[in-house]
């Protein structure tokens, strides 16, 4: 069959065809384009890379505003406590200190009753003695002679001056 | 698309009337037509190139023989329906349907015997060689032209299906395939591609410049399927000689006969065949296909008007369908030659990895 005997014709220009395709694509065309082809795959390559990075930044800058908003809330929060704490300490030593002088200012009146009740007494006591020796004086005066009469009023004396105290 | 379509139905409105002019004009002789030899000569080669619509003109290319007494060249033109040409003292005609030389040029001696001289002749399928390389050329010329100009901007449209292609073959088959010596062998497998893929789609236009029958011919894949073999021999490594003549197989085996050589080394050899036949037998089987579609038309017309008004509509429509599957085939075949071609370069390139873990596995 024609079909299945190659033809030398043919074979000998088909070397010559494919040998000068060859010589022209290798010399001038595959490096341009392998060049181009790789160069390109490898400038995706990056791009994608540094798209990755900067991503991740972006997420890494986004990450410290939020620990930044974070730690001023924080900040915040703690400040205000301090200052709560701060107001009720005031308060508390302005009440303990107001407490320690009403305390000083009870003391020093509770002193000067004491004071007063003991010179009062001491008056008191002078004049009973005084008022003491009066009645005295008068019922030795009235009623000496009668011893009894002088025992009795002396006890009735005595006993007014108890009732008294 | 449109437009296309407009071409389309333009050239039927064309072709119907000179066609069945021609069935008549051409009488009751001419009438019957022999499917066989319309198929084969499509398939085959010729000395001139067929014009459309017309059987008696063709393209005449120049006919290159070495007779007896040195070079003769003259125009094909000299020697079509029979005519025997003289230069000096040879002379030369295409031999006869009974002739052993059928079809081809023959050198006629004095007593009247044919003998084949050494023949270079620029027949359709050189002329459509010489197209597809000018074509291959012009195409991947643009794109480098383009890429001198813009960089690395990719290509959009037509230059950039052609990256895609190159993208394709080189980044997933020859890369994936061959690794770090992608660079090295990617020159020659992606010529391979180019050249099979263009003289495929070539071979599918009906008309000039396409229609020759080119990667359907044996001694085309012969040529791509010896270059291939070269290209793996010579840059084969030690690891792939060892494995053909001494192979990791027990003794008996390769001594004192040598059973598993003889089985490599024939392995060698069936690989460019297997890769001749794979190209040729599918190029040919979807011309033929088409061809005999569209002679079941003539076929089917001789038999009544109605069965051919019939088969005119079905085998169009399968025709159509059969071209655009061609274009897929185009495509599969020449990355199926490239990638066949990229295992067999790669297999003989492979570094001798596996021999040493297994035997670190046996030692142990």
């Amino acid at each position: 069959m024609e079909l299945f005997t190659p033809d030398f014709g043919l074979i000998f220009w088909m070397f010559v065809a494919f040998g000068v395709l060859f010589l022209i694509l290798w010399k001038f065309a595959w490096p341009v384009i392998l060049k181009s082809v790789d160069s390109r795959a490898d400038l995706i390559d990056k791009g994608v890379e540094y798209a990755q990075n900067a991503k991740e930044q972006l997420d890494h800058a986004q990450q410290s505003a939020d620990e930044l908003i974070k730690s001023a809330q924080r900040r915040q929060a703690d400040m205000l406590r301090e200052a709560d704490r701060l107001k009720s300490q005031i308060v508390d030593e302005a009440r303990t200190a107001a407490q320690a002088e009403a305390q000083k200012v009870m003391d020093a009146a509770q002193a000067s009753i004491v004071q007063q009740q003991k010179e009062a007494e001491e008056a008191l006591r002078g004049s009973v003695g005084a008022i003491a020796l009066d009645i005295a004086q008068k019922v030795v005066q009235q009623r000496l002679a009668d011893d009894e009469a002088q025992q009795q009023l002396v006890d009735k004396l005595l006993t007014e001056i108890e009732s008294k105290n | 698309m449109k437009r296309l379509f407009l071409i389309f139905t333009a050239i039927i409105a064309i072709a119907v009337p000179r066609t069945s002019a021609a069935g008549h004009g051409e009488g009751d002789d001419a009438g019957r037509i022999d499917p066989k030899e319309i198929i084969f000569e499509h398939l085959g080669d010729g000395y001139g190139w067929e014009v459309p619509f017309d059987h008696h003109h063709r393209i005449p290319l120049p006919v290159i023989v070495w007779g007896k007494d040195g070079l003769h060249v003259f125009s094909s033109a000299r020697v079509t329906d029979g005519q025997t040409y003289r230069d000096g003292d040879a002379s030369f005609r295409i031999a006869g349907k009974d002739s052993e030389y059928r079809g081809k040029i023959v050198e006629i001696a004095p007593d009247g015997s044919e003998s084949r001289p050494f023949d270079l002749s620029v027949t359709k399928n050189v002329c459509a060689l010489f197209i597809t390389v000018i074509a291959v050329t012009a195409v991947l010329m643009t794109l480098v032209r383009y890429y001198r100009r813009n960089g690395y901007r990719a290509p959009r449209r037509g230059l950039g299906f052609v990256e895609l292609l190159i993208d394709f073959i080189y980044g997933s088959v020859i890369k994936g395939t061959l690794g770090k010596n992608a660079r090295r062998f990617a020159p020659y497998l992606l010529t391979v591609f180019f050249f099979i893929f263009g003289m495929n789609l070539f071979g599918l236009m009906v008309v000039f410049p396409g229609g020759a029958n080119l990667t359907g011919n044996i001694a085309v894949t012969l040529v791509l399927a010896l270059l291939t073999f070269l290209v793996t021999n010579i840059f084969g490594n030690r690891h792939y000689w060892k494995e053909i003549f001494w192979p990791d197989v027990p003794l008996w085996l390769k001594f004192p006969l040598p059973i598993m050589p003889v089985i490599e080394v024939f392995g060698m050899f069936t690989k460019p065949a297997a890769l001749t036949v794979r190209l040729f037998a599918n190029m040919m089987g979807g011309h033929m296909i088409v061809l005999v579609l569209t002679l079941l038309i003539f076929i089917f017309a001789a038999v009544s008007a109605v069965a051919g008004g019939v088969a005119t509509a079905v085998s169009m429509l399968f025709s159509v369908f059969m071209l655009l599957i061609d274009v897929l085939v185009s495509f599969i075949q020449a990355y199926v030659f490239t990638m066949l071609s990229t295992i067999f370069i790669s297999l003989a390139n492979e570094e001798p990895h596996h021999e040493a873990a297994h035997k670190v596995e046996t030692s142990k």
